[in-house]
């Protein structure tokens, strides 16, 4: 039964990693990564970690995912003059990734852990349940746990800098501009409206 | 199922996200590989924290979605502004850092 299910959550995965690659519009690559992302999950709680699927399919599947569908909506699909790189690249670039994963096989198999060929030892049923996880992030993890949340603090203010509106006819982010804010370009009424991907952006147009 | 089965799919999974990085244009479809190689990495920590019955190496893993929402939003951030700029969005023609 086990294996039943981790092979079928494993062609899942492997069929939606090719997706991803293979697909030439972007949409349907992140559909085919929600499929990759779920199966991962599913291969999560064969492994016994019920927190780090919930977060997989929360998280990932979620939240991340309707990032990528509202800025291939915005930025529109298409478009790649694919298939056109330096020459040889298209054969030469399977060959590569082929040799990595021999290379990483032969690394991993040949590293004569014995543990490898177990199911691993036997946990008990709270092994990887959400008490675990949060015991382990606020006692020993506390400031890997804080230091993670600057970083997506960070990165929220650092992607409203990089996709909020430019002033008018100017190359030069107004970074300056948009921490002072008080003082608003005459042509544009509100500088943070260009956040949203749906805001079509006039400037683009023009 | 021994945890070799998880790490070899782990490898190949993360051998296709390399491929795509390869072989792609769109910086889109880039960041989706991106994606990949990271869930690739998830998948072989967790399995080693099964196989050594440790619950950290599940930290790592959160830690590492962590890293990887960030590193979406900054890189969607940037396309959006590519986009805006009406500059190609492929990787072949933004070469002006390449020096």
């Amino acid at each position: 039964m086990e294996a039943v299910v981790f092979f079928v959550a494993a062609i899942g995965a492997l069929g939606g990693a090719i997706g991803v690659i293979s697909m030439r519009n972007p949409f349907y690559s992140v559909l085919a990564l929600i499929v990759h992302l779920f199966s991962l999950a599913a291969l999560f709680l064969l492994l016994t970690s019920a927190f780090v699927a919930a977060a997989q399919v929360v998280v990932y599947a979620g939240a991340v995912m309707v990032l990528y569908v509202f800025v291939v909506a915005y930025v529109g699909g298409g478009g790649e003059s694919a298939w056109e790189p330096i020459p040889g690249q298209r054969f030469l670039a399977p060959l590569l990734a082929i040799a990595l994963f021999v290379e990483l096989s032969i690394a991993v198999l040949g590293s004569a852990l014995k543990a490898l060929e177990t199911h691993g030892p036997d946990v008990g049923a709270g092994f990887g349940n959400p008490a675990a996880i949060g015991r382990l992030l606020l006692e020993k993890f506390l400031l890997p746990f804080e230091a993670s949340s600057i970083l997506l603090l960070l990165a929220a203010v650092g992607a409203i800098v990089l996709a909020a509106r430019r002033s008018e006819g100017g190359n030069i982010p107004d970074a300056a501009g948009l921490a002072e804010g008080d003082t608003p370009s005459k042509h544009s009424p509100s500088r943070l409206e260009g956040v949203s991907p749906s805001a079509p952006a006039s400037g683009v147009k023009a | 199922m021994n945890i070799t089965w998880y790490i070899v799919l782990s490898s190949l999974l993360f051998a296709t996200g390399v491929l795509g990085i390869l072989l792609r244009r769109s910086p889109l479809v880039i960041l989706l590989c991106l994606e990949l190689m990271l869930n690739a990495g998830n998948l072989a920590l967790v399995a080693f924290s099964r196989m050594v019955g440790n619950e950290q190496g599940q930290v790592f893993a959160v830690i590492v979605m962590v890293i990887a929402a960030c590193e979406v939003v900054v890189g969607l951030g940037l396309i959006v502004a590519i986009f805006r700029r009406r500059l190609p969005l492929n990787v072949d023609d933004l070469r002006e850092l390449r020096g």
